[in-house]
């Protein structure tokens, strides 16, 4: 590949530039893409195929072409694989309806406003900055069986006292919502941002009401931002296997796609399940992003 | 009038809820990092500092932060170095697979963490190499690559190529215009690259907890003693994390709006 590279002249760079620089600059990053990415994701579709060593015992397994592993880990893993998907739409929809207000307020209200603006914007990365698992340990911390919400429900007669908060899918989505806000709330802000007020002077001037000028207006202008904010949110969110675990949020009955990958992988150690079902995820993620692509470029994202 | 006055509250209310909401968890570690952890017992047991002047204390909590330090330093350099490189290789020139280019350093952003995590570990396994800290840095190399070349990227777009022409024609050798032009206006962003790259780093658990065999790294730490309880030691690394970093990006941040009020005030 490196060897076709052609050097044309970049409308905004000047005059042409050495093609041995480009190689320079571009073959460490790709060749370590290449080693790490690349081949580790070739290295999951050979596993998934993988057959179990006749009377190897468990975790040996020899290469083989065994599509029927697929079929497997669909029909054992279908709950999970379901529930994963219907968790990261909710809490996205959740992430999305929560961030549009604050991304507007810091975006477009707050425009005047540059201390106000970076301190929000800041705030809104704080919880980057304190580790992903301390955060949801605190949630874990609020629901839990003695704490003051789980009592105050029971003595109000909404919970049984055989009912837990934790270990639900309620729990569950509400943390998924929770630790994946900011990766909607960024996109979004970027886009509008970039409002221009102007158009919506101009719906005011013409009678429109603020509602209807929202969703005339400054909704679909937003919709570049709401796509990248939902893909952003949704790929982490399907993966997730954190906030569902037993560990922290959730239970056997939640447990998500991410957990059972890392259940065959690292506690079972039934490889080629794990790998089938990385592969199977990935998939579902590519045909998402290639339908994105399709809508905006790639351009648009990087 | 009762409307209007209703929409004139109802954003800002909101917004300080929502911020509430999100603060919670940190307020939360923050608090906990000064329990008197007395018997191990849930909950709160008192006030002390103790927790604060001997975090060492705890080895368990130090040895592991002082692994996730090691880690997030080395596969910071490495892969600010290399997204930097990229990013600008992707944005000043032209060539022939530059879409492809594009796409393949989009691609891990797309990739959930998982996936990567078990794809290096299924290939390690293949190959033999045995998974430790080093297994652990290739790994957050991989993740935090694409999140350099997008950080830095961004900036680039927001250069003005007028700077750099003026440097050519004042005769500056192509090596001149980058130290003293281009790469002094890039370097907020590679510095803001780094930043996420450390933070993204420091706080994995799940490429970690498939590459690195026995090794104990923060996350790893935490994620084991969620069972149970979480150590205050632990809150006081995580609020001493926090404290840094977020001292750092509001000197950032705060300092650019203040830039920016200015030039808006010596353009009126």
């Amino acid at each position: 590949m490196s060897t076709q590279l052609s050097v044309k002249k970049v409308k905004t760079a000047g005059r042409p530039k050495s093609p041995k620089i480009l190689l320079l600059l571009l073959l460490p990053g790709l060749f370590y893409l290449g080693l790490f990415f690349i081949t580790p994701f070739a290295s999951l579709i050979t596993t998934s195929l993988q057959a179990p060593v006749p009377g190897g015992g468990i975790g040996r397994y020899q290469p083989g072409l065994e599509f029927g592993n697929y079929v497997f880990v669909v029909t054992e893993y279908f709950d999970q694989i379901v529930r994963s998907f219907v968790y990261a739409t909710l809490a996205t929809l959740l992430a999305l309806v929560i961030s549009y207000p604050i991304a507007y307020f810091i975006g477009v209200k707050a425009r005047n406003k540059p201390v106000l603006q970076a301190l929000l914007l800041t705030l809104v990365i704080a919880p980057f900055f304190i580790s992903f698992l301390l955060r949801t340990f605190a949630w874990k911390q609020v629901f839990s069986q003695n704490a003051f919400l789980s009592t105050a429900l029971r003595d109000l007669g909404l919970m049984a006292d055989n009912e837990f908060l934790l270990g639900s899918s309620f729990v569950v989505v509400f943390g998924l919502t929770y630790n994946f806000i900011p990766f909607m709330t960024l996109p979004l802000y970027t886009n509008l941002e970039r409002l221009d007020t102007a158009l919506l002077e101009a719906g005011s001037d013409l009678y429109a009401k603020p509602t209807s000028t929202f969703w005339k207006v400054t909704f679909p202008l937003s919709i570049p931002g709401i796509t990248s904010g939902t893909l952003l949110t949704f790929i982490p969110i399907a993966g997730d296997y954190v906030t569902a675990s037993g560990n922290f949020l959730g239970s056997p009955n939640t447990s998500m796609l991410g957990n059972v990958i890392e259940a065959n992988f690292i506690t079972i150690q039934d490889f080629p399940s794990a790998s089938a079902l990385s592969v199977l995820l990935m998939a579902a993620i590519v045909v998402m992003v290639s339908v994105y692509i399709r809508r905006t470029g790639t351009e648009d994202l990087l | 009038m009762n409307k209007f006055s209703l929409g004139k509250y109802l954003l800002p209310t909101y917004i300080s809820l929502a911020f509430i909401f999100l603060m919670f968890p940190i307020g939360y570690t923050f608090v906990f990092s000064f329990n008197d952890p007395f018997k191990n017992t849930p909950g709160w047991q008192g006030f002390t500092f103790d927790n604060w002047t001997g975090v060492c204390n705890n080895e368990a909590v130090c040895e592991a932060f002082g692994n996730s330090i090691l880690i997030a330093v080395t596969a910071t350099i490495v892969s600010t170095i290399l997204g930097t490189m990229l990013a600008i290789a992707v944005t000043r020139y032209e060539f022939k697979f530059r879409s492809a280019t594009n796409l393949l350093l989009f691609l891990p952003l797309a990739t959930p963490e998982v996936v990567m995590g078990a794809g290096l570990a299924a290939q390690f396994f293949n190959v033999g190499i045995p998974r430790g800290i080093g297994t652990v840095i290739f790994g957050h190399i991989l993740f935090t690559l694409s999140f350099v070349v997008v950080t830095v990227k961004a900036r680039i777009a927001t250069l003005d190529p007028k700077l750099e022409e003026a440097g050519r024609d004042l005769y500056a050798s192509p090596t001149q215009v980058f130290m003293k032009i281009t790469f002094p206006l890039l370097l907020p962003g590679i510095m803001a690259a780094a930043l996420l790259s450390l933070a993204l780093s420091f706080d994995d658990y799940i490429v970690t907890a498939f590459n690195s065999g026995t090794e104990i790294t923060f996350p790893k730490y935490v994620y084991a003693a969620a069972l149970r309880g979480i150590p205050p030691e632990a809150n006081v690394v995580g609020s001493a994390v926090f404290i840094f970093a977020i001292a750092l990006v509001l000197v950032f941040q705060l300092g650019g709006a203040l830039k920016r009020k200015r030039i808006a005030k010596l353009a009126k």
